[in-house]
């Protein structure tokens, strides 16, 4: 059995005639160190397959298994990065990393924890930044206090839900190359969910496309067999990026729709 | 007039000696309000089958003049100086109790589910992310509790007839002395405005996001 395993999951929200199938049958193997990204449409469900393995919602149906484990509940072998930072604004930089290491290693002394958070501190750069509040700190900034909380806490597992998402093109760049580096540095097993297909391409060993939603579920994966690290420039150019990058895009504006949903022309062009 | 401090005798003081008395009497009463208030505010907030139960209660409790009030208080405490309180803190404590209940409700989704993944303990839950989220509402609620003590005090001294500001007020009204109604009605208003001010201070030095 994989390290992650999610067998026929289905969930849904609402009930009665109001009921809405979001997630229907869902198979997903993960192995350990593996980095998988999920790729789909904003809406198709994406957020709700993430919560459903960090343990915040139940399925409905189906298994999901972590390292042998049914998952019934949030743990802190499940480290998670939020779309939203999720920081707590009235905590420092360090308060907010340390609340997830005084939770997860209450036994260790208080000097020990200190270094723990330190460290992680520097590992996302934010060491000169570390007695700052999140409001006194840019995007990227905010997002890397929200990576190294999640990394601290040393999960099994790195659950990132479309983390770059709302930071501008020139700021993402820059986390997604930190992130490899990141994951090259301890090789943990991540599940990324996101929209963007390059962000997926530079990423991720394996690629599994999302349909549409309501109900939607996932495609058959999509290797990506490129050296890493993965520089960005470099692979602009590189042959099998682009065939990869392609294969992923066929999929999400073919089979994907197999209902005819509106796509915008602007981003047809740009994937044509 | 002259000597605001003085005292001459139990009901011959000056108005702010008077207003003394009444302010140590709204502080208790305020403490008790807050004390009560704010863990039932939290438990309105935080357990729907509470807040279900509790509500309508609440809302036909919230209405209650505080001059209905004290005759309650004074059969059950006997005395009027608890039977003050009683009412001072009755009255008090519903702008807490629900401002700290919508607060609760108001914590956004993404705090609370940082405080599952992480695994937080019931205090840590409690410490770092409900008071802290939560603080802001509460405030409201406190500063408005605190407006309506000082409310409340004055008409409850005017029954009682105890020595404060109330009491002065309807004191000088049976004697005549209506410069001194006037003069008590601007101390009220201005201590009124004063605990305002002094609470919007507070609040801020406590701003949490």
């Amino acid at each position: 059995m994989a390290f992650l395993e999610l067998q026929n999951v289905s969930k849904g929200f609402g009930s009665g005639r109001q009921r809405v199938s979001v997630l229907r049958s869902v198979d997903l193997s993960v192995a350990r160190g593996e980095f998988v990204a999920v790729v789909g449409y904003s809406g198709a469900g994406k957020t709700t397959l993430l919560s459903l393995i960090a343990g915040l919602l139940r399925a409905d149906a189906g298994q999901l298994t972590l390292d042998g484990r049914e998952i019934r509940e949030p743990g802190p072998d499940r480290g998670v990065v939020f779309q939203s930072y999720s920081l707590l604004p009235w905590l420092t930089v360090e308060q907010n990393v340390a609340l997830g290491v005084d939770s997860v290693f209450p036994d260790w002394p208080a000097e020990k924890r200190r270094d723990h958070v330190l460290e992680y501190i520097a590992l996302v750069n934010l060491t000169p930044a570390r007695h700052k509040r999140p409001a006194e700190l840019s995007g990227g900034m905010r997002q890397r206090v929200s990576v190294a909380r999640a990394l601290a806490t040393n999960p099994a597992i790195l659950l990132l839900d479309e983390p770059f998402g709302a930071l501008d093109a020139l700021t993402r760049a820059t986390l997604q190359g930190e992130l490899e580096a990141l994951w090259a540095r301890d090789k943990k097993t991540v599940v990324l969910v996101t929209n963007d297909v390059d962000e997926a391409v530079l990423l991720a060993d394996r690629i599994v496309p999302m349909t549409v939603g309501p109900g939607a579920t996932l495609g058959p994966a999509i290797p990506v067999n490129l050296p890493r690290p993965r520089n960005r420039k470099a692979v602009n150019h590189d042959a099998r990026f682009k065939e990869v990058r392609g294969r992923v895009i066929e999929y999400l504006l073919g089979p994907a729709r197999r209902r005819p949903t509106p796509v915008s022309p602007s981003l047809q062009e740009a994937y044509a | 007039m002259t000597e605001p401090f003085a005292k001459r005798g139990e009901m011959d003081q000056g108005v702010l000696r008077f207003a003394w008395y009444s302010l140590v009497l709204v502080a208790k009463g305020y403490t008790l309000a807050l004390v009560i208030g704010t863990p039932l505010g939290f438990l309105l907030g935080l357990s729907k089958l509470f807040a279900k139960g509790f509500d309508p209660l609440i809302q036909i409790l919230r209405p209650v003049s505080p001059l209905a009030w004290l005759p309650l208080g004074l059969v059950l405490f006997e005395k009027s100086a608890p039977a003050a309180l009683f009412t001072i803190a009755i009255c008090a404590m519903w702008p807490t109790v629900l401002n700290t209940a919508m607060g609760v409700r108001a914590i956004p989704q993404d705090y609370l589910n940082v405080a599952r993944v992480l695994k937080l303990s019931g205090p840590q839950r409690l410490f770092k992310i409900l008071l802290p989220a939560t603080l802001p509402y509460m405030f409201t609620g406190f500063r408005l509790s605190l407006g309506i003590a000082w409310l409340v005090i004055v008409a409850v001294e005017m029954l009682t007839g105890a020595p404060g500001i109330g009491g002065f007020l309807w004191q000088e009204y049976n004697s005549l002395i209506y410069e001194h109604i006037i003069l008590c009605i601007v101390t009220i208003g201005v201590i009124g405005f004063v605990l305002d001010l002094g609470m919007s201070m507070v609040e801020r030095r406590f701003r949490t996001a």
